[in-house]
Order: C-alpha cells, then structure tokens, then sequence
C-alpha cells in the first residue's frame, strides 16, 4: 500500500514535468507568431489614424508623395510602390538566372576542390553589410553605369536592381544548391542511361526535380530585395517622383520611411503616414509569401 | 552459339586499386535472356554497368580489355557514350521514375532525343506503355504523377521508359528484387515476352529467377567469371563444384 502510493506519486511528477516541458515549447513556438501579429498591429494602430482623415484615395491614387509641400500636401505612396517592385523585379531578372546556374554549377559540374573554394566565397558575399554595398553602388556601379549609358548619374533604378540582385545572390545560390544536391543520384543514372548528355539531365531531370527549393530561395532572396533600405537608399537616388523607366532615379518605400522618420512630428498626419508605408510593404511580402507556398504546392502536386 | 550481339574479352575493371573484374570473356546471344548471378560483392552489378558505360560517372575507375557491341570497342575513344546508351539502355534496381507524370516519364528519352512530333511521341507511349504490360492500368491516367504508382507498376514503367528508344539490348540490374512475389511475376512474365524484340542481360540475386528468366546463365564469384553456359545445365549439371554449391544453395 506504501509503495504504490510511493509510485503514483512519482507518477504524477513525472506527468507534471512532462506537461511543463511541452508548455515552454509550446510557448516557444508561439513566440514568432506573437511577435508577428504584433508588428502587424503597431502597424495598423499607427498608421490608420492617417488612413481614416486622408482617405484611401489620397493614398492610392494621388501620384504625388509632398506631405511637406506649402500648398497642399500630398500622400501618394504609388511612385514609390512602383520604385520598389521596379528595383526588386529588376533585380530578380539578374539574380534568378545567375544564381540558379550558379547552384548547378557548384552543385552537379564543379569539382570538390572548385566547389570548396566557391562555396566560403558565396558565403563571405552573404555577409557583406548593406552599407558597404551601397557604397560600392555610389562609388564603382553608379560611375560605370552612366559611363556605358551615357547618363548624368548613375544613381538610378538600375544601379539599385544590380546591387540588390548581388545581395540576394547567395540566398538564392546557397539553396538552389541544396536543393540541387538533394535530387537522388538515381534520377540522373535513369537519365543518363536513356541516353541523355548531361547537360540534359540538369535541364530536364535535376533542376526540374529541385524546384520546390529553387522557388522557395527565389522567394527569400525577393524578401531580402524588397526589405532592404540602406543600399537602395544609398545609391538610387532618391527622387520620389513616379520613375519613367530604369534609368530614372527613385525612392523605394523602405527608403522613405528610414530619410523621414526622423524628421516629422511624431504622432502628426506625415508620421502616421509613414506607418501606412510600412503596413503596405507589409502586405506586400506577405503577399509574396502567399503566392510562392500557392506555387509550391501546385507544383509539388504535378511532382510528387 | 550463333549470333553474338555483345562480346567481352579480357575485360578487367578497377575501382581505384581494388580489381573489381578479373579476366571476363564472355559472349550474349541476340534475342536471348542472359543471367548474372553470383554472392553480393562479386562484381556481376559493375559488369552489367560495364556493358553501357554507367561506371563512367564513378570517379576513379579504369577498364582494361574489350567489350565489343556491333563490331566496335565500345571503350574505343571515338565511341558517343550517349549514343551507346541509346542502343543499350538499363532498368535499375530501385525503380525510379522522375518526379514527372506517367507520360512525360516514357516519353522522355524521346524528347532528349530531339523527337517533337506530339502524335509519333504519344504513339510511342502506348507502344511502350503496352510493351511493358502496364498501359491498360495507366492509360486513363497518363498525366498523374508516376511517383503514385506501386512498386512494381513504377518498375514496369521504368521499363516501358527504357523500350521508348528502342534500344538493341536492355541491361536490368536486380529489377525485381525490391518487388512482392505477385509484381516479380508480372516482371518476370515481361521478360520472357520482351526477348522476341530484345536481348536482356539481367543480374539476380534470386537463383530461382535466374533459371525461369533466362536461357543462359553466368556465374560470377570474387569478381571472377566462374562458369558460363544453358541455364539448364549450370542449374542441373554444373561443371564446377563452386557453381554447383552456389545453385543448390549451400553458400551465397
């Protein structure tokens, strides 16, 4: 009778500290969810106020951004959406390409030894701070763009494209890579064994076989892209008017929030309408992040 | 023995320094079944890789001596291995389709080599499909994954892949080893009626296999060709005492 009454307790302990152990992860894991539906919500309590008293119109159609203006302040945020998906497309067109066949070649064509010296190299480029990437875009990109193009400057949308576009490179190759890696050796001996080159199977049977991951890198390089501030505010010239082509300079949203910030009233209508920014480039990358897991699925559908 | 489609002479393969294959010769009949059989390690997979140059891919290997298929040297330097493994294809032992539907699956080696015609392509395809007894399960779901098959529908359409080309001789390395007993019949009944059109060379480890499948049968141990000859007679009159041991099961 003592000891089974002994035994339950431990029993009971034991179910306790079991019961302890999954809360904290439970809570661990709610921890990112809490903290993104935070930032969701400062967002939208900050910038509504101005959202309400200028009118969504103001916001969406007006194409002037001016609010400092002396005759009538003006609210556009469109040339600068426009600014930011120009650079951040922009620089997918260069990226995607380069760091895909990058991958391939690290992946399924380098040799080991080319592979070890390639791959820290990729790495070291990752770590690069912003700042020193804007700063190359000023001083070396900038320069030679309006050399070959025959502009004033080079500060310009296209100069913001190809710095990003080096910034999201290793995301996009270091995945792609994996991914690559990933595709069983037996899909290329069944496609080699068909008859087909190599170069036929990376076109047709590994790369199609890594898409899932390729996608997902393409994704989480445009998500670096599109957030990135320093280096787009740096070297792309920061007119915040609508851009009529790529070698107008602009001013993409990040960059408007980081130059005024901290130079209005905090609490007043131009504040408030900064938060409205940062809200829409929030809904812009969620969106970005819907549309690739959508695209992820079909396409998992087709090859699972 | 009449009509040799594929012949080795001497042949010796090395990974790095380990003599994997001693000294084969060895000749296939056209439109016969060919048996490999043999412990595990004794070289008759890497032989049957031999025959279409898959050892290439592995870093460090080295071959010595002839594998002559239609007259030439298919290790000769001028010889397209693309084109070699056009005309010798393979099925492998786990069975694996690309992540593709069942179509694109069989219609692929057309596409690599270079057919475009969509009607001649899906002609191909059922031709195939059929070939490998596997159409009329398949043939109302032609663009659904092939990953969504069984095991042995997968290695039926692995085989009717490797027929799309046409190739002169199929090397079938283990192709039903992975497969319950119901799939190796239906495999095995694939067999028989493919050497009407091509010849096969099959490695098994399943002797009982070996002597339904095949009309000769090779015996390989320590990477050595022991005894080469009938199926019937290696099976139930063989010369060597070590084939003979091997067959009856006494070691392997």
């Amino acid at each position: 009778m003592q000891n089974r009454k002994h035994k339950n307790k431990a029993v009971i302990l034991r179910q306790l500290r079991e019961n302890i152990i999954e809360r904290f992860f439970q809570v661990n894991g709610l921890f990112a969810v809490i903290v993104l539906v935070g930032i969701f919500s400062l967002l939208l309590i900050e910038g509504l106020p101005a959202l309400q008293s200028l009118g969504l119109k103001e916001f969406f159609l007006n194409r002037i951004w001016d609010p400092t203006s002396f005759e009538r302040e003006s609210y556009g945020l469109l040339s600068m959406i426009v600014s930011t998906l120009m650079v951040t497309l922009g620089a997918m067109v260069i990226a995607v390409p380069l760091g895909i066949l990058c991958a391939a070649y690290i992946a399924d064509i380098a040799k080991p030894r080319v592979r070890e010296i390639i791959k820290p190299v990729i790495e070291i480029l990752a770590g690069i701070p912003s700042v020193v990437i804007g700063f190359m875009g000023i001083i070396v990109v900038g320069p030679m763009l309006a050399k070959i193009f025959g502009t004033s400057n080079g500060l310009n949308a296209m100069n913001g494209s190809i710095l990003l576009a080096v910034m999201s490179l290793p995301t996009i190759i270091s995945i792609s890579e994996d991914a690559i890696l990933a595709v069983p050796q037996e899909f290329k001996n069944a496609s080699l064994a068909l008859g087909a080159t190599r170069w036929q199977t990376l076109v047709r049977v590994t790369i199609p076989a890594a898409m899932s991951g390729i996608i997902a890198s393409v994704m989480l390089g445009m998500g670096r892209a599109i957030g990135e501030t320093m280096t787009v505010l740096m070297a792309t010239g920061n007119a915040p008017a609508m851009p009529g082509g790529f070698f107008d300079s602009v001013r993409t949203m990040t960059a408007t929030i980081a130059i005024e910030l901290g130079e209005t009233v905090q609490g007043g209508i131009h504040y408030k309408s900064l938060f409205v920014i940062g809200f829409v480039l929030f809904l812009m990358t969620f969106v970005v992040n819907l549309v690739s897991d959508v695209v992820l699925q079909k396409y998992q559908k087709v090859s699972r | 023995m009449d009509e040799l489609i594929l012949y080795t002479e001497h042949f010796n393969f090395y990974y790095g320094n380990f003599h994997a294959l001693k000294n084969i010769s060895m000749g296939m009949e056209a439109h016969k079944v060919t048996a490999l059989i043999g412990p595990s390690g004794c070289g008759k997979s890497t032989f049957l890789r031999s025959l279409n140059r898959m050892n290439d891919i592995i870093p460090g290997t080295r071959v010595e001596g002839k594998v002559i298929f239609d007259g030439n040297d298919i290790y000769e330097k001028n010889v397209d291995v693309v084109d070699l493994r056009r005309k010798i294809g393979m099925v492998f032992q786990k069975s694996n389709p690309f992540p593709k539907s069942i179509f694109d699956n069989v219609a692929y080696g057309l596409y690599i080599n270079g057919e475009r015609n969509k009607s001649i392509i899906a002609d191909r395809v059922e031709e195939s499909l059929t070939g490998a007894a596997l159409w009329d399960e398949v043939k109302d779901r032609l663009d659904k994954s092939a990953l969504d098959l069984s095991g042995g529908q997968q290695q039926r359409l692995c085989i009717a892949r490797a027929l799309a080309i046409k190739p002169e001789i199929i090397l079938m390395d283990e192709p039903a080893s992975a497969l319950d007993p119901i799939a190796t019949q239906k495999i095995e009944e694939l067999i028989f009626e493919l050497k009407n059109e091509y010849t096969i060379v099959i490695v098994t480890h399943n002797m009982q296999q070996a002597a339904r499948v095949s009309d000769f049968t090779a015996f390989f141990y320590l990477g050595e060709l022991i005894e080469f000859g009938d199926t019937e007679r290696i099976f139930t009159n063989p010369k060597l005492k070590k084939t003979e041991d091997y067959v009856t099961g006494r070691f392997g």
